[in-house]
C-alpha cells in the first residue's frame, strides 16, 4: 500500500490531560478509512489535528510525504487535504451553488486583480467553475436546490451541501467529520451510498463516526481509538471480533457486573 | 454590463454631472457646492467602512485614515511643495500601508472587540496629531494651496484651481468624480471573485480557510483598500477645506462613516452614497428643531434600524436575485 496520509506517533496534550496519546496509522490512496472510538476517545481532536485546525504536540501528519500539521488550515488545503464540517457550517448566505462557485478557490487560474480587471483567464476560470459546480450539485442530488439560500436547506441536504463545498476544492483527501451524525437509518444508507461514490470519483476518504453499522458497511479500514490511544487497526470483518474493540465498547465484565 | 444596468447610471451621471450644477448656478446657492462635495468626499471614507462590514467586520475607526490621509496629503503640498495629485495617491497608499501593519494584529479580532479597537484608533490618530512635530499640534495646518495644474505633453488636462473665478465647482466636480471612480471600482470588486470570497469570510471564516482561502491575507487586503478609500478622501477633504486640524476628523465622523453604511444598506454597493446624503442632509435639516435636534436625530436612527435593519435601499429593491444579490442582514455581521 503506498499511504497518501501518514499519522505518525501524533500526541496532543491539553495541559495534563493526554486527548491523544501517539497514534500512528496510514491511509491508502482511494481507501475509505474511519476512525471511531467511544465518546471523548479523543476523535475529533484527531480529525482536527490532521485537518491543521489545531497544533499537535508532539508527531506529525505527512500528505505524500510532505509534513501538513501545524500549518494553517488553508495551506494544508492548498497541499490537497481538506476537511468538511458538520451540517451547521456553510455560508449560509449563499445560494447553494453559490457555495459550490466559491468553494472551486483552488482551482483558480487568474489572480484576483485578474477576476477585478475581467481578464479572458478569469472569464474562463468562471465559467469552469459554474459548469463543474453545476456538475457537484447534479452528482450529490442537489439540483432542485440550486437556487435556494443555504441556510433554508433541510439537514439531510446540508450535509450534502457541506460534501460538495469539500468536492468543489477537488481535494486527494476529504476529511468528512460525522457524515452520518443524526440521521436515520433510511438516511444513512442513502448517505453510505453517497460516500462511495465519492470515493469512486477518486478521492480518498477518512472518517471520523459514531454510527457503527454504518461504518462497517463504508469502511475498507477502521482505526479504534479509546482514550487517545490507538487499540486496534484493521478491516471490519477484523474489527468487529477484536476483545478489545468490544471491551472499549461494551465495557469490561468487571464494570458491567459493577454496575 | 447590459444596457438595462446602464440606464440607471446614465441617470446618475447626468444628474450629479449636469442637473445639479445647472440646478445650483440657477438658484444661486453656491453653498451647496460645498455641502455635496462634503457628501462625496465622505461617501468615499463611507464605502472603505462598507467594505470592512463586507468581510464581517464593524470598523468605527476610519476617521482615523481620513485624518492621516489629510496630513499626508497638506504635509507634502505645504512642507514639501509637492504636487496636490500627487500627493492624493500617495496619502491613500500611506493610509494603506499603516492599516497594514495595525490591521495584522487587530484583525483577528471578532464582532464589538474589533469595533472597540478601532473605536480608539480614531482618538490614537487626533493625539498623535496633535503631538507629532510634522502636523503643527493644534494649530494644524492652514492654507493649503488649491490644486495647482496637470499637464501632459505641454497639453493641460486639468487647470490650476487658482485660475477659476470660485474653486467651489471645481471642487464639487473633483470630489464626483473621484465618487464614481471609487464606487465603480467597489462595484467591481464586490462583483468580481474577490467579492465572492470577502463574502465567504463574511459567513464563516473557518469554512473559508478550510476550503483553502488564505483568511488572513484577504482580511488585510480588504483593510488595505478600506483604509486606502478613507485617506482619499480626507486628502481631497483637506484640500477643500484648505486646512486640517487634529479635530478634523473625530470620533464623531468614525461613527457616521459607520452610520452612513446601515443607513444605506449594508448589503448593497451603493448603500454607503445613499446613507451619507441622506444623514448629512437629514442632520441639517433638523438644525430648525434648535436643542431637540440630537434627541430627534437619535430616536429616527434607532427606529430605522429597528424597523429597516437592511438599510434605505432594501425598500426600494424588492428581492435581488443572482449570486450576491442576497441581502446581508445586520445581524450577521456581528457573527
Amino acid at each position: 500500500m503506498i499511504p497518501i496520509l501518514e499519522v505518525d506517533s501524533v500526541t496532543k496534550r491539553f495541559g495534563g490531560l493526554i486527548a491523544v496519546n501517539n497514534v500512528s496509522f496510514k491511509v491508502g490512496e482511494h481507501e475509505i478509512l474511519s476512525v471511531i472510538g467511544p465518546n471523548g476517545a479523543g476523535k475529533s481532536t484527531m480529525f482536527k489535528l490532521i485537518a491543521s485546525f489545531m497544533r499537535t504536540s508532539s508527531g506529525e501528519v505527512r500528505f505524500r510525504g510532505e509534513r501538513i500539521s501545524n500549518r494553517s488550515p488553508h495551506m494544508v488545503a492548498r497541499r490537497g487535504v481538506v476537511r468538511t464540517f458538520q451540517e451547521t457550517t456553510i455560508f449560509r448566505g449563499m445560494t447553494v451553488r453559490a457555495n459550490v462557485i466559491v468553494s472551486h478557490h483552488l482551482r483558480a487560474n487568474a489572480s484576483l486583480l485578474g477576476y477585478f480587471l475581467g481578464t479572458a483567464t478569469a472569464q474562463a476560470d468562471q465559467d469552469e467553475f459554474g459548469r463543474s459546480a453545476d456538475e457537484i450539485i447534479d452528482f450529490l442530488g442537489l439540483g432542485s436546490q440550486r437556487d435556494e439560500l443555504a441556510s433554508n436547506l433541510p439537514q439531510g441536504h446540508l450535509r450534502a451541501l457541506g460534501i460538495a463545498i469539500g468536492l468543489a476544492t477537488n481535494p486527494p483527501v476529504l476529511l468528512l467529520d460525522e457524515p452520518f451524525a443524526g440521521m436515520n437509518h433510511d438516511e444513512t444508507m442513502r448517505a453510505v451510498d453517497l460516500v462511495r461514490r465519492v470515493r469512486d470519483r477518486g478521492v480518498t476518504l477518512l472518517l471520523v463516526e459514531h454510527d457503527m453499522p454504518a461504518v462497517m458497511k463504508i469502511s475498507d479500514r477502521i482505526v479504534v481509538l479509546n482514550f487517545g490511544e490507538k487499540i486496534a487497526e484493521g478491516t471490519p470483518a477484523e474489527i468487529q471480533n477484536n476483545e478489545e474493540v468490544i471491551e472499549a465498547y461494551l465495557g469490561s465484565e468487571d464494570e458491567t457486573i459493577g454496575l | 454590463m447590459r444596457p438595462a444596468k446602464l440606464v440607471p447610471v446614465v441617470i446618475f451621471l447626468i444628474v450629479v454631472l449636469i442637473l445639479v450644477p445647472w440646478a445650483i448656478e440657477v438658484s444661486g446657492r453656491a453653498d451647496l457646492y460645498y455641502t455635496l462635495t462634503s457628501v462625496a468626499l465622505l461617501s468615499i471614507a463611507s464605502a472603505g467602512v462598507w467594505l470592512t462590514f463586507f468581510i464581517g467586520r464593524i470598523n468605527i475607526g476610519q476617521g482615523a485614515y481620513a485624518l492621516l490621509g489629510g496630513y499626508v496629503s497638506a504635509v507634502l503640498v505645504v512642507t514639501y511643495g509637492w504636487s496636490f495629485w500627487l500627493t492624493l495617491p500617495i496619502a491613500g497608499l500611506f493610509c494603506a500601508a499603516v492599516s497594514i501593519l495595525i490591521g495584522v494584529p487587530i484583525l483577528r479580532l471578532r464582532g464589538v472587540y474589533f469595533a472597540m479597537v478601532t473605536l480608539v484608533l480614531t482618538e490614537v490618530a487626533r493625539l498623535l496629531a496633535l503631538a507629532v512635530p510634522v502636523t503643527n499640534g493644534a494649530k494644524g495646518i492652514t492654507s493649503i494651496p488649491p490644486p495647482g495644474a496637470v499637464s501632459l505633453f505641454g497639453l493641460t488636462l486639468i487647470p490650476d484651481f487658482a485660475t477659476f473665478p470660485s474653486t467651489r465647482p471645481a471642487f464639487y466636480y473633483l470630489a464626483v468624480v473621484l465618487m464614481i471612480l471609487c464606487f465603480a471600482a467597489m462595484y467591481r470588486l464586490v462583483h468580481s471573485r474577490l467579492g465572492q470570497l470577502c463574502r465567504s469570510l463574511q459567513q464563516n471564516e473557518e469554512l473559508a480557510s478550510s476550503i483553502g482561502v488564505n483568511v488572513s491575507y484577504l482580511r488585510i487586503l480588504a483593510y488595505a483598500i478600506s483604509s486606502f478609500l478613507g485617506g482619499l478622501g480626507g486628502a481631497v477633504f483637506a484640500a477643500v477645506a484648505q486646512s486640517v486640524y487634529p479635530s478634523s476628523f473625530a470620533v464623531q465622523d468614525s461613527v457616521n462613516f459607520m452610520l452612513n453604511c446601515f443607513l444605506g444598506g449594508l448589503g448593497y454597493v451603493f448603500g454607503p452614497m445613499l446613507g451619507t446624503l441622506v444623514l448629512y442632509f437629514g442632520w441639517d435639516l433638523l438644525f430648525l428643531t434648535g436643542k431637540y435636534q440630537l434627541l430627534i436625530y437619535s430616536t429616527i436612527l434607532i427606529a430605522l434600524m429597528l424597523f429597516l435593519p437592511n438599510g434605505l435601499l432594501s425598500l426600494r429593491i424588492p428581492k435581488p436575485s443572482g449570486l450576491f444579490g442576497q441581502r446581508l442582514r445586520s445581524s450577521e455581521v456581528k457573527q
